[in-house]
């Protein structure tokens, strides 16, 4: 029995004239994750792309695992494919249903024609499958509103499809369709979360970390990379920066008043981004700020963080909690890595009571007692960038 | 590369290198087999069995007992704790008495905590509390003392015990008592004696993966692994002949001295006593191969990072608590705040003069960098 996937649309449904462009980007997205999985081939008819499996021995299981994380995608239909002709169907059923229907105890059937030559209409489908259902299935009741499986049977232009089981989807928007971002990524649990939301409403994310050798570790940029891997299975192929940025963090320390340190970190770490942002084509930085978590991230120390980003700064988890944003670093599976031991810049130097109402006129007077500008170009210039593919591993740090 | 972190591990010396690829191309059998191959292997295993009594013992006396191979140190210390518990755990309820040490090993601490929570009473001593530490080991153990678990020598400060003698005491003091040492940082470099002795492989220029537990003639205990019947029924699993083979060549061709270790410690200390602000926690009682010293104002992973740069590699602390504050620096009145600086430099034989002068000079950098 030829069982294939189908992906329906979310969002993209709703959009008008350009749909076609977000339709594109969607199949190639998913022909892009599927590689990993095996030979597919992909078509789209009626709001739906049906990913044909092209060997026997293709893990459809694992490919669902997959398409469960692409964004774009509103839900997952797993099909066995019939001739069009109803008693194909109804001598498969029971092998196929089983183990969908073997432990339920309600159902109901949708039946839905859009092939409309086809000699039965939908109720009429839908009595006489619900009938072999029950033959089948003799220990089951029929439950019209809360049934606890609900098998669909579609007969459209190029078959009939058979399924018992919808997947929701990621939803949001296809990765790309956005445009591509630059995520500023520290090793905490918040910023691969924001990375996450971001990717959601269709933009291709890359990250930027800042490292401080002797004062933060290889590992701590190890984890990293890992955190950066990890997005790939949401965001696809993500580019990383490493920013050389203990001279500058030596260079505030030295020059700088203590209690500015940190804003004043954060105001050069959003420069350099500019540089890179304007020279790489990204049309914004995302941050995984979230209001009042810490000193730099009150009102005052945004407003001065803020004004130096020459990009638009989304922060999606601005108005969350850190119990709500771990439960979604859960989700996509980078807690784990979050929560290792290791140190990042963000807390080198780190001033014993910082400024939490930083005002601009002091933090720009702090910033222009010294040339930081040749130490942000000197920092672009020496920043290195490492490629993750999606599905592939290569940072091994357990 | 300027390696001066060989209380975490040692670089495997050229002996143990072509001893295990020997045995792996000449030795391969499995000791129990009963063909020619399987008694090579067999010769091996009873050979290294021998040279490691000898070498415990540290005289011209060998100990007397049996030796059974372990993965390592941490399986010897559990098989010992675990595997002599059945003798006492259920003696009496007088004999409910421990006495240790607050500076062990994990693979010690966490059994005694064991211990502890099965209702035994725990003396644990502190370095920082008497004035003669083996004495107050000794006086700690009454009739009631069913175990007495110490390191020889500790793993982050040098600090020794004169273990032969607190045998000696304690089991005149209660002969029922067992005694258990960790020799894992003291193998091959203090005399050594007990009840049950754990050593590790590693630690002495062989390879990972191999350790030993000597037990003293007459001394009972029960496996942790159970199975095939290898090593008298007390640790099952095929030999790894490779690595015991790698472990006596190892134990042979063992060079470190106290004199080479003392002339490198003395010279790093003077070089220490320039600088301001250096607190020395590794004092008079210590052994000369490990010294633990803190550089205010620079926290260690800094400074370990630093060195790192220059390919200098050193360690903060224990290299086993990874980056956790060490409970083991405080038992030796070190500060929280100096046990946050602390930096562990262990020699080994091949260590130079010119190394530890490397390493000064970039400590120096350091803290020129680091501290405001």
């Amino acid at each position: 029995m030829k069982e294939i996937i189908l992906a329906k649309y979310g969002e993209i449904a709703l959009k008008g004239d350009n749909r076609s462009t977000f339709e594109d980007m969607l199949m190639r997205n998913i022909k892009r994750r599927l590689k990993a999985v095996g030979r597919f081939e992909l078509t789209r008819r009626q709001s739906t792309i049906y990913v044909n499996p092209l060997d026997d021995d293709c893990d459809i299981d694992r490919a669902v695992e997959c398409m469960k994380k692409i964004f774009g995608i509103g839900a997952i239909q797993r099909c066995a494919v019939f001739p069009k002709d109803f008693s194909a169907v109804t001598a498969n059923l029971k092998e196929y249903l089983n183990d969908a229907l073997s432990n339920a105890k309600t159902f109901k059937v949708e039946a839905k024609r859009s092939d409309k030559t086809f000699p039965m209409n939908s109720p009429m489908i839908q009595q006489q499958l619900g009938d072999a259902v029950l033959d089948a299935f003799p220990h089951l009741g029929v439950d019209v509103h809360e049934p606890e499986v609900t098998v669909r049977l579609e007969i459209r232009d190029n078959g009939a499809y058979l399924s018992a089981l919808r997947i929701i989807g990621a939803g949001g928007m296809p990765v790309g369709s956005s445009g591509k971002a630059l995520l500023m990524l520290s090793g905490g649990i918040d910023s691969p979360v924001a990375g996450y939301m971001m990717a959601k409403r269709g933009l291709t994310v890359d990250c930027i970390h800042y490292i401080s050798p002797p004062y933060t570790s290889e590992r701590a940029q190890l984890k990293v990379e890992k955190l950066c891997e990890e997005m790939t299975g949401f965001s696809g192929d993500t580019r990383f920066y490493c920013v050389p940025f203990t001279e500058i963090q030596e260079a505030l320390r030295d020059n700088c008043p203590e209690e500015y340190f940190t804003v004043l970190m954060r105001r050069l770490m959003v420069k350099i981004a500019n540089k890179i942002c304007g020279r790489d084509g990204y049309g914004a930085i995302i941050t995984g700020e979230s209001l009042a978590q810490v000193a730099s991230q009150t009102l005052p120390a945004l407003y001065c963080t803020n004004a130096a980003a020459e990009f638009p700064v989304f922060r999606p988890l601005i108005g969350m909690d850190k119990i709500e944003i771990t439960e979604i670093s859960r989700k996509i599976g980078t807690y784990e890595t979050s929560i290792m031991p290791y140190e990042d810049c963000c807390t080198v130097f780190s001033p014993k009571h910082p400024r939490t109402h930083p005002k601009i006129e002091d933090v720009l007077a702090a910033e222009q007692s010294y040339d930081f500008d040749s130490m942000i170009e000197e920092a672009v210039t020496k920043t290195e960038v490492k490629r993750f593919k999606y599905g592939e591993r290569t940072v091994f740090l357990e | 590369m300027i390696y001066l972190d060989n209380a975490a591990t040692t670089k495997p010396c050229p002996e143990c290198r072509t001893a295990v690829a020997r045995a792996m191309e000449n030795s391969f059998g499995n000791a129990s087999s009963l063909h020619g191959l399987g008694t090579d292997s067999l010769q091996i295993i009873s050979r290294t069995k021998r040279t490691l009594l000898s070498a415990l013992s540290g005289t011209k006396t060998p100990l007397e007992g049996e030796i059974i191979f372990t993965s390592g140190a941490t399986e010897s210390n559990n098989t010992a704790l675990l595997g002599s518990a059945h003798r006492f755990l259920h003696r009496s309820n007088k004999s409910n008495k421990i006495v240790t040490t607050a500076i062990e090993h994990p693979s010690v601490a966490k059994n005694i905590l064991r211990f502890e929570e099965d209702g035994y009473e725990i003396t644990r001593l502190a370095p920082k509390d008497s004035a003669d530490f083996v004495e107050s080991l000794v006086n700690a153990v009454d009739e009631n003392t069913v175990l007495l678990s110490a390191m020889a020598v500790n793993n982050e400060t040098g600090f020794a015990i004169d273990i032969p003698y607190l045998y000696k005491e304690v089991k005149r003091k209660n002969p029922k008592t067992i005694v258990h040492v960790d020799a894992v940082q003291g193998f091959l470099k203090v005399p050594l004696d007990g009840d049950l002795i754990s050593v590790s492989g590693h630690k002495v220029h062989s390879t990972k993966g191999i350790g030993a537990l000597y037990i003293k003639k007459g001394e009972h205990i029960l496996p942790l692994l159970s199975g095939g019947g290898q090593q008298h029924n007390l640790r099952s699993g095929t030999e790894p002949i490779e690595l015991i083979a790698g472990f006596e060549a190892a134990i042979k061709a063992y060079k470190g001295t106290h004199e080479h270790f003392s002339e490198l410690k003395n010279y790093l200390l003077e070089r220490l006593s320039k600088m301001n602000d250096i607190g020395i926690n590794s004092k008079e009682d210590c052994l000369p191969n490990i010294v633990n010293f803190s550089v205010r104002g620079v926290r260690s992973e800094i400074m370990l990072h630093s060195l790192e740069e220059g390919e200098i590699y050193v360690s903060n602390g224990s290299a086993c608590s990874k980056g956790k504050k060490s409970e083991v620096l405080t038992a030796f009145g070190v500060s929280d705040k100096d046990a946050d600086c602390a930096v562990r430099v262990s020699f080994c034989a091949e260590n130079t003069a010119a190394e530890v002068d490397a390493l000064c000079n970039k400590i120096e950098k350091t803290i020129e960098r680091v501290r405001r």
